[in-house]
């Protein structure tokens, strides 16, 4: 998915390390290249539309769902496609389609709160490990390194294990699972300022670390965050949806599209309409984020643009 | 080098004692009491009181993590609450279906990643490529459950081609290969997607290097050039990602277990975590993040070896 063009304001980073926590707030010609090229990248443009997509269906489910999505009707229970049904029905007789369209809040609640809990927490850690260095950088680094040993969604399981099965618990799950590679990326980005200039200029005319850190590091910092977020946003809604499939997340009779397709399931070679849509509602969602994280990093840093 | 491996080695222990530690924590968060499950709901306080005695659940924290600890240095993770029978064991039985799983579908997605990217590389920029760079793109995005429900519809449903679920014994045999096949396409889907990309931006990069534009420069032909000196460095990058995504593999073989009923750790681990048999969850989650680290240093030797520009010491 790389974008074939190539322009002449490429070869100009948008965000230039030199360059203090200017690009956010004096430089609106950076945005304004920033936005040239982002626009200029169809994927990216494509990912933010399918986003602003189900962000608009998610905002208006109470008056786009033709039905109610708990509603049950034991006379049309598992029909496929129909006018009246355009997305067939389930096992309990309620409409897929109203289902999704509530799903998609379900969704993005997820995606967002559980990114927002690995960027906060992650960022934080990240700033202090990178900016401090020494014995401080040591500790959160080690810790953050002991919760990445455990493969892929499984620190997550483990967590909603402990914490019991449920939809705000797999929102903490996924997110405090996102903390380590947030930090991460953070620290590597601040360690890599640090030794600019400018925070040396910060440092001589009497700033506080915290001051330093907040004002001067962190803004610097936005570009890569930036990117990872929407690349992590998929892997979170994926880690979910997989979680509410195994029956951890959430539980029914909530819209939730992973779960649907856990309910579905056993019906699958009777009704396969019952995997089909709740599956490529995921997918759209995730593939989007995925989208618009590739089409961010190409824009934001041209450098990266084949890799 | 061999100073490097030993000094890795060494440095597994605290994470691993981390690892056990978090884990431990974790499922001692879990609300409810694991004696009241493991004496019934018919039980009377007493009895409770004897099992929770009997597990030393009635022990300080810490003196319980220490007996966690001496169990595992033994290889004792306890007794399963629900089967009553050593954790161990119970792992053992499931692991080489995991194991093997695993293995094949990484096997599978390097046979199918890197001849991609290859192919998208060969022709940037053309429909070929946009196509198969779009497809990763989908692969990457599709949850992995719903790639394994379309493809037992369709080819075990539709076309009864493969089992739809469980194992039929082991891929060396004709039943046991067939009832791979499913769940390897299915695990691989994603990692296949992710090393694609990662060839066809890695030969791309190779390709702009100097040392290839002399060897074009003295008449080599584009397939020499590619194969006999691109490829090689291209793929060095790729193997560590294949080492990464085996580790990843593992944890998505806990969803693939579950959608074909593969009788491996995954789903043992979920059916766990559902009775709430801690000591199973416990011992799953250490195993899988036993392997994890494991591959992950293998991946690191593997790659000094690849890469003889790499010294560690």
């Amino acid at each position: 998915m790389q974008n074939t063009h190539v322009d002449s304001h490429a070869k100009q980073l948008p965000v230039s390390y030199g360059a203090g926590p200017k690009w956010l707030s004096s430089s609106r010609g950076k945005l304004y290249d920033f936005w040239r090229r982002f626009r200029k990248n169809r994927t990216a443009v494509i990912g933010l539309l399918l986003i602003a997509f189900n962000v608009s269906v998610a905002i208006l489910a109470p008056v786009l769902a033709p039905y109610d999505p708990y509603e049950q009707n034991w006379r049309a229970r598992m029909e496929g496609p129909s006018a009246e049904h355009w997305f067939g029905t389930d096992q309990h007789g309620r409409d897929q389609l109203s289902r999704i369209i509530w799903g998609s809040r379900i969704s993005l609640a997820i995606g967002m709160i559980s990114v927002s809990i690995g960027l906060f927490g992650g960022g934080l850690l990240g700033l202090v490990a990178g900016f401090f260095g020494g014995f401080v950088d040591n500790t959160i680094m080690r810790i953050m390194d002991i919760m990445m040993a455990f493969p892929g969604v499984l620190m997550a399981m483990a967590l909603v294990a402990a914490l019991g099965p449920g939809l705000y618990n797999v929102m903490i799950a996924v997110g405090v699972w996102s903390i380590p590679l947030f930090s991460r990326l953070v620290r590597g980005t601040v360690l890599g300022l640090k030794e600019n200039e400018f925070v040396a200029a910060a440092r001589a005319i009497g700033c506080s670390s915290v001051r330093i850190i907040f004002f001067h590091v962190l803004p610097n910092t936005i570009a890569p965050i930036l990117v990872f977020s929407s690349l992590r946003m998929a892997t979170a809604l994926l880690s979910a949806a997989a979680l509410s499939f195994l029956g951890l997340g959430a539980q029914p009779p909530q819209p939730d599209w992973g779960a649907m397709l856990s309910q579905g399931r056993q019906h699958i070679h009777t009704s396969p309409h019952l995997m089909w849509f709740p599956g490529a509602a995921i997918m759209l969602l995730v593939l989007a984020f995925n989208m618009l994280g590739d089409g961010l990093r190409d824009a934001l840093d041209p450098r990266l643009r084949n890799s | 080098m061999v100073r490097y491996i030993i000094r890795r080695l060494v440095l597994l222990i605290p994470i691993l004692l981390g690892v056990a530690l978090i884990t431990f924590l974790i499922m001692h968060l879990i609300p409810g009491d694991p004696a009241r499950v493991m004496a019934g709901i018919t039980a009377s306080d007493a009895d409770v009181e004897a099992i929770r005695a009997r597990l030393g659940l009635d022990q300080p924290l810490f003196v319980q993590f220490w007996e966690f600890l001496k169990g595992l240095v033994q290889g004792d993770l306890g007794t399963s609450l629900r089967t009553r029978r050593p954790v161990a064991l119970e792992i053992q039985e499931r692991f080489f279906a995991t194991a093997s799983l695993a293995a094949m579908a990484i096997a599978f997605s390097m046979a199918m990643s890197i001849p991609l990217g290859i192919f998208a590389a060969r022709r940037q920029h053309s429909a070929g490529d946009n196509l198969s760079m779009l497809a990763a793109m989908f692969g990457i995005s599709a949850p992995s459950f719903w790639i394994g429900l379309i493809l037992m519809y369709y080819l075990a449903y539709r076309l009864p081609l493969f089992p739809p679920s469980g194992m039929y014994g082991p891929p060396w045999t004709l039943a046991g290969l067939q009832s791979y096949i499913l769940p390897t396409i299915t695990l691989s889907i994603s990692s296949t997607a992710i090393m694609a990309r990662l060839t066809r931006s890695s030969i791309l990069e190779i390709l702009r290097q100097d040392y290839i534009r002399t060897a074009r420069s003295k008449g080599l032909g584009e397939r020499l050039v590619l194969y006999h000196h691109a490829l090689r460095n291209a793929l060095i990058p790729v193997i560590t990602l294949a080492g990464i995504q085996l580790g990843a593999l593992l944890g998505g073989a806990v969803v693939v277990e579950t959608v074909f009923s593969w009788p491996g750790l995954g789903r043992y681990v979920v059916s766990a975590i559902h009775y709430r048999d801690f000591p199973v969850v416990q011992g799953g989650v250490m195993l899988f993040a036993l392997c994890f680290v494991v591959i992950n240093l293998a991946v690191d030797v593997l790659y000094a070896f690849v890469d003889p520009r790499i010294r560690y010491d």
